[in-house]
């Protein structure tokens, strides 16, 4: 387990310092890289542009237009209307729903999971070896194969097609536990928690008090892949879930792609979907750009640890 | 990896308040054992408790499901008797079926052509943000990124409406039909590229910046040029980064299943119910209430994508970051 991102600010320096003094036959190459560059972030760009286009386009202009550029008339507040007062306003439940889902799933998955990533990397109990041995083992047991059996398990418990069909089996996170228990085990001193031992904190109050302040990156970072995993999340309500009232963001869009294309009964409404994507998108593009560093903070510890 | 990392480390470290028992006498030691053989009941009883709620979810979500599940592909539902036992018939039904087949060759030569392509553009573009640091350079790094924080159903949305002849540019750019039965493999090869590359760039990117800087100095002072360095140095240098991002891409492609479901109204018939193995699993449940046949082929894929991966992470376990 190698710790290597540590040292990257102080290289980083050392590299900027010495880039004056780069021979200069190299300034083609970077014209070329910068190219390069320019070119895959149009390709990545491409379908935001497109969305964004054409979330002010009715639903003739969708089909008429120029489908990279505007065609004239600026629909997008009409659109907007138009997706919140479609098949009687649901699309704003299911916005509510993702936001339910997120919240309430990515909050229970990371304290669940700090309590044991915590109790794995610093409490001795017996069995503590075999039980963590187990985690690892089913870390990459693919969660799509379980969704079916899961599905027929809530339904003998009554409980599918419920919110709890969705929460419930999003709140285990066995990666989120093995990344915590890696950061735990690194930088919560063992000294810190003996010394409030010895000061008469029970165990309870050493890891409220000591232990998860100094967690607190780690926990930022599960608790936003956690968050995100579920508002994306298909597969499981797609299966879990038939009342529409409780569909998630992705399950309802899909229902509206599926008619719109198949055009069984209802008008086509291409650009309701198109809008209702945007307006899907834009808290994760938000939230992205303003959590940056955890985000990559995050991809560096599943990578490297 | 390493399940016993620390198991010691906190007997080790508690000497006792009084700068060690060497300096408190025989009492003090005694007393130090005392506390130390009380914080450990403590302990377990707090390790326990602490562990609890994971612990109850991982049996209730994770091992109850695969059992479940291992035990319904076993049997057989019929209208006269009901559920039967039917030992491994189910499993034989699924490797003689053709449908399945097929749909298991498509995920593997899915994921033996896209792997290679999207860890490729992924590593060029982790080398290219990482020797130049410039606006344009972070900007891209953005840029790439934005497509994994969104979601898969909609960048297919997207794609989809992309794809199409009737709202999108590529069709008139190209006289293509992205969405005929021999394109649209490519097509959903794209959009998955699209949606991971920026994120495996990131992972390859972090790697990279581990690298201490003095390695490419001694090299760029031998003479090797920036394409040199990339190629000869830099490259291995993160080969277990660049395994553990396959590892987890070849996971993901067999289990290839949302993409193909969103884009299947498009062309039915080239997207059929069987298109890949969890495609299959999911009509098989859903559309004919085959739950004992999906739950066998739900369990085969399972299997075989994490002995796959354990197979893979044994064999490349030296270069492998998961260790």
């Amino acid at each position: 387990m190698s710790t290597v991102t540590h040292g990257s600010a102080g290289t980083h320096a050392t590299s900027a310092a010495a880039a004056p003094h780069r021979p200069r036959r190299f300034a083609g190459g970077r014209i070329a890289s910068h190219a390069v560059m320019a070119v895959m972030a149009m390709y990545f760009l491409l379908p935001f542009w497109w969305l964004l286009v054409a979330a002010t386009k009715d639903n003739d202009g969708l089909f008429a237009s120029q489908p990279l550029w505007f065609s004239g008339d600026f629909n997008l507040f009409d659109n907007l209307s138009l997706l919140s007062s479609q098949d009687g306003g649901v699309y704003l439940k299911w916005l509510r729903n993702s936001a339910l889902y997120a919240v309430v799933s990515g909050v229970g998955a990371t304290a669940i999971a700090a309590l044991a990533g915590y109790a794995f990397a610093k409490l001795r109990f017996p069995g503590r070896n075999a039980l963590f041995a187990t985690l690892l083992g089913l870390i990459m047991v693919p969660a799509t194969a379980l969704v079916l059996p899961t599905y027929l398990l809530m339904s003998e418990a009554g409980l599918a097609d419920t919110v709890w069909a969705v929460i419930l089996p999003s709140l285990l996170n066995p990666f989120g536990v093995y990344l915590l228990r890696v950061y735990t085990h690194d930088s919560v001193p063992d000294e810190m928690l003996e010394a409030a031992r010895i000061d008469g904190a029970g165990e309870l109050r050493v890891f409220t008090k000591v232990a998860l302040p100094t967690m607190r990156p780690a926990l930022v970072t599960v608790l936003l892949f956690t968050m995100v995993a579920t508002w994306n999340n298909f597969f499981l309500p797609l299966v879990m879930l038939s009342d529409h009232e409780l569909f998630p963001l992705t399950v309802g869009l899909r229902t509206w792609y599926m008619s719109a294309t198949i055009g069984n009964g209802g008008p086509a409404l291409f650009n309701v979907i198109v809008v209702g994507a945007l307006v899907a998108i834009v808290p994760l593009i938000i939230a992205f750009l303003m959590l940056q560093r955890y985000w990559r903070g995050g991809l560096t510890m599943g990578a490297l640890k | 990896m390493t399940a016993a990392n620390g198991s010691t480390s906190t007997r080790v470290k508690s000497p006792g308040p009084a700068g060690g028992p060497r300096a408190t006498g025989p009492d003090g030691r005694k007393g130090a054992r005392r506390r130390r053989r009380r914080t450990s009941g403590r302990q377990a009883v707090a390790g326990w408790l602490f562990v609890a709620p994971f612990a109850v979810l991982l049996v209730a979500f994770l091992l109850l499901p695969m059992g479940y599940a291992a035990k319904l592909s076993l049997y057989r539902s019929t209208l006269v008797e009901g559920e039967v036992f039917a030992w491994l018939d189910n499993y034989g039904q699924a490797l003689a079926d053709p449908e399945f087949r097929r749909g298991v060759v498509r995920v593997i030569v899915f994921g033996l052509v896209q792997t290679p392509v999207m860890i490729g553009i992924a590593l060029l573009a982790a080398l290219l943000i990482d020797g130049a640091t410039s606006r344009l350079s972070r900007f891209f790094r953005l840029a790439a990124f934005v497509p994994y924080a969104v979601p898969v159903v909609i960048g297919t949305l997207m794609w989809g409406f992309l794809y199409s002849p009737n709202t999108g540019p590529l069709s008139s750019l190209t006289d293509v039909d992205f969405l005929s039965s021999d394109t649209v493999l490519y097509s959903l090869g794209n959009i998955v590229t699209w949606q991971w590359a920026g994120y495996n760039m990131i992972v390859l990117y972090a790697a990279l910046q581990g690298v201490p800087r003095e390695v490419y100095e001694s090299a760029r002072i031998d003479g090797a040029g920036p394409v040199q360095i990339a190629l000869r140095i830099k490259t291995p240098m993160i080969s277990s980064a660049i395994v553990l991002v396959t590892i987890f891409t070849i996971i993901g492609t067999l289990q290839f299943f949302t993409e193909p479901l969103i884009l299947q109204p498009l062309n039915p018939g080239a997207i059929t119910n069987s298109y890949t193995p969890n495609v299959y699993a999911y009509q098989q449940a859903f559309s004919y209430q085959q739950y004992n046949y999906s739950a066998a082929i739900s369990f085969l894929l399972g299997a075989v994508v994490f002995v796959g991966s354990y197979i893979f992470l044994f064999a490349t376990r030296r270069r492998s970051a998961l260790r």
